[in-house]
């Protein structure tokens, strides 16, 4: 069962970022990237990580997309545009990625070399909250001071030339 | 059960399309995008190995972590884009190479 979850989730996952690289509508892509991530999260949810996957759908899927929604609402062009980079830089982005897959298969087989499999039960979200304000607090102390920095700075980008 | 392996090569296949995404896409708002799905594809190989080498809930606070860090990268990176989208009335990255210098 989970096998076969597994297999549907990652199936529509990487069919969907598929059908964002062919597509040339800004929205498209935005609404297929949105459904990928919902299925990446319920890949998270198979991992035992109930807390991330729910965080995912809410952040990424729910969030950020959106926000990328509204910009592409604001300033997006729209009609489908033709493409018009190179054929070289596509020949040129393919070789680079076959590298690139490549070595990171090469990395995983090491990592991957006494081919064991998971242990241990789901995570309990209360534990991950622990660990949070404990082991992890100062990372954390730092990451609100990293999204006042991005608010502020968003706010200050934002402003029209001229207004104090 | 699900082999670790089977993970991994999902994370591995998303991770190149989206530098393939990044490459190919001609707009800045595509290539955004493009980031968020390797940001993801790091994201997966991280919960799936920490949890196969057996601290599952650390590699879930650095998730946590990196989708907090994505967010920001997106509120600020739209806000610079809208900026420029502003003077050069574009988003093509073609368009922008009098950024340079």
């Amino acid at each position: 069962m989970a096998i076969f979850l597994f297999v549907v989730l990652s199936f529509f996952t990487v069919a969907s970022v598929t059908a964002m690289i062919v597509s040339r509508n800004q929205a498209h892509n935005a609404l297929l990237l949105v459904f990928a991530f919902s299925c990446l999260g319920g890949v998270f949810g198979l991992l035992d990580a109930p807390f991330v996957a729910v965080a995912q759908i809410i952040v990424y899927a729910g969030a950020i997309m959106v926000l990328f929604l509204f910009a592409i609402m604001m300033f997006g062009s729209g009609a489908n545009s033709p493409l018009e980079k190179m054929p070289a830089v596509v020949a040129a982005a393919v070789v680079l990625s076959v590298i690139l897959l490549i070595e990171l298969s090469a990395a995983f087989r090491a990592v991957l070399r006494p081919p064991g499999s998971f242990t241990g039960a789901a995570s309990d979200p209360a534990e991950l909250g622990d660990l949070l304000f404990t082991k992890y607090l100062y990372p954390f102390e730092l990451t609100s001071a990293l999204i006042i920095a991005g608010l502020v700075g968003a706010v200050v980008l934002g402003k029209k030339k001229g207004e104090e | 059960m699900i082999p670790p392996g089977g993970f991994l090569i999902l994370s591995l296949i998303l991770f190149v399309f989206g530098v393939i995404a990044f490459f190919v896409k001609k707009d800045f708002l595509t290539m955004f995008m493009a980031v968020e799905i390797m940001l993801n594809a790091a994201n997966l190989a991280f919960l799936a190995l920490s949890k196969w080498r057996g601290f599952p809930l650390d590699g879930q606070v650095i998730v946590f972590f990196i989708m907090t860090v994505a967010a920001a990268e997106a509120v600020v990176g739209l806000a610079i884009i809208r900026l420029v989208y502003r003077r050069r009335k574009t988003v093509r990255a073609g368009d922008w190479h009098r950024l340079k210098g």
